[in-house]
């Protein structure tokens, strides 16, 4: 199925008082593959008894072989991946990541990209900016935060003329009317972050007149903790507990059922499980599945979804 | 006259909706002596559509010009031909931003030159809208010696560059705005089909 990639963690940052960086290398400092500007791994976190995989959007030179990093923000609120990582994860640790994949990728017909990431949703364009400097494509990156104490990805910013950071709290709000209007041909914008943002781009550019075409955007995040429940696999008739704090997808792993996977953010497709039956409601918290196909109730992405209600039966 | 019927054919054949207006926003409208007619039609459901409109009429009689005035769009400027309309088009579209429009309306060979290069600077392909006016008559290039002969109205055809005998195929270059002619006689040479008009 998936390979994956033993690294140890040779550097940790305090990048702010929420968001760490991780830096990954080979420990026998073998090349590591490549990637594309947007590209994420999904770590593995072992925390006792439960198995947590969370993705995280790779920060470092998509052209640079000696190692991978990520940014990490402690979710208080999450399922507890992220502060596994801040708590748990010390220099010399050894952790499991998937193979890079990329769901986030550039569109390399354009004649210029404008990249726009509120909070933590700057990563993928950190590697994005490094291969569109690499290649010398047309570009502007918009950084909007709250606060400047929070604002993780100034750290990790040139200051350039191209790169505009607005933090709210100082009064500099992003004005995306401006931003789009004033655009060449040929252009395309990608936005990361919160949906309120990525909803509010994807208003602003249709209404000037934009192609979805040209409009991207990734609005992976990790999978919400939630009330507990079950579900049944048809196959054998096993009943899998699914924990507060666990995702199906992970509850699943547990119990060695297997399901595919790439991202684990909801967002590529790729663990779309069928329903064999459903009694209650399932609370669909992918990107994946449209509003028709939500509202059968005959597919759930086990990465992000769960259940709540008498019985879910699944096609596994 | 209306927009053209073409028989359904393969996918690489473009295929010209017609011109439906997006209101009062930027736009660039390239329009021949036949096409102009779309124009008109486009600006009486809605004339709103002209109000950030600069035309580009592709003709050799500047009386047309005249009654597109009427239609008061931002700018109207008329040339001779295609390749004449080359320099305007070009600074057009440098100057033009994300979201606008290209409206196009009149023989196959102008809605494929001029599609071809917006695409080349940027502009989307869901950018631009066309409607087919006029004579039926493509422009072909030669797969063989890429010559690109114009008003072609015959299938086959003799390429206008290598003499090569053509069969005109349904086969689009998008990149290029020009239908793809293949030599009709390589098997057997001299063995050529009956000569036959383009059919819609
Ligand atoms: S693993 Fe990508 S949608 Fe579930």
């Amino acid at each position: 199925m998936i390979s994956k990639l033993n690294l140890k963690v040779v550097e940790i940052e305090d990048l702010s008082p929420l968001v760490k960086r991780f830096r990954f290398e080979d420990p026998d400092k073998a090349a590591l593959p490549v990637f594309s500007g947007g590209a994420h791994v999904s770590v593995e976190m072992p925390d006792g008894e439960m198995l947590r995989h969370n993705s995280y959007s790779l920060i470092s030179d998509p052209y640079d072989a000696t190692g991978y990093e990520i940014a990490v923000r402690r979710e208080d609120q999450g399922r507890g991946g992220s502060k596994f990582m801040h708590e748990k994860v010390a220099v010399g640790d050894i952790l499991k990541l998937s193979m890079p994949a990329n769901l986030f990728q550039l569109d390399l017909r354009a004649k210029k990209h404008v990249l726009i990431g509120g909070g933590i949703g700057i990563t993928p364009f950190l590697s994005q900016m490094r291969q569109l400097e690499m290649h010398g494509q047309a570009y502007e990156l918009h950084y909007a935060t709250h606060s400047r104490e929070e604002a993780a990805g100034l750290a990790l910013l040139p200051e350039a003329a191209h790169i505009h950071v607005h933090i709210s709290e100082d009064g500099s709000r992003m004005d995306l009317g401006a931003m789009l209007a004033d655009q060449p041909l040929g252009c395309h914008v990608y936005t990361c972050g919160p949906e309120g943002l990525i909803a509010a781009v994807a208003e602003q550019a249709a209404m000037l007149g934009w192609p979805a075409t040209s409009v991207h955007s990734e609005a992976f995040t990790a999978p919400p903790p939630g009330a507990p429940f079950e579900v049944t696999i048809a196959s054998t008739g096993q009943v899998v507990p699914v924990a507060a704090n666990q995702s199906l997808l992970e509850a699943l792993e547990a119990a060695s059922v297997v399901v595919d996977y790439s991202c684990r953010g909801g967002g590529c497709g790729r663990c779309e499980t069928t329903v064999t039956s459903c009694d209650g409601d399932i609370e669909h918290n992918d990107f994946w599945l449209s509003k028709e196909e939500r509202a059968e109730k005959k597919k759930i992405m086990p990465c992000m979804s769960r259940f709540k209600g008498l019985a879910l039966v699944l096609d596994l | 006259m209306s927009n053209t019927q073409f028989t359904p054919s393969i996918t690489s054949r473009p295929v010209y909706p017609g011109l439906t207006s997006l209101g009062n926003v930027p736009a660039i409208m390239i329009a021949d002596a036949s096409g102009q007619e779309a124009l008109k039609e486009l600006a009486a459901a809605d004339s709103s559509v002209m109000d950030q409109a600069h035309v580009l009429l592709v003709t050799t009689s500047p009386a047309l010009a005249d009654k597109l005035q009427d239609l008061r769009p931002a700018s109207i400027e008329t040339v001779s031909d295609l390749d004449a309309a080359v320099p305007s088009f070009e600074r057009l579209l440098s100057t033009a931003k994300m979201g606008t429009q290209l409206y196009l309306a009149g023989s196959e060979g102008l809605i494929g030159f001029f599609s071809a290069r917006a695409l080349g600077s940027g502009l989307p392909q869901e950018a631009i809208q066309s409607e087919h006016r006029g004579p039926i008559s493509r422009r072909m290039q030669c797969v063989h010696c890429k010559g690109v002969t114009e008003d072609v109205t015959t299938d086959p055809f003799t390429c206008s560059h290598c003499g090569l005998t053509l069969f005109v195929r349904d086969h689009f270059s998008r990149r290029l705005g020009v239908f793809q002619g293949v030599c009709v006689d390589a098997e057997v040479p001299g063995e050529v089909p009956e000569t036959e008009e383009i059919q819609p």
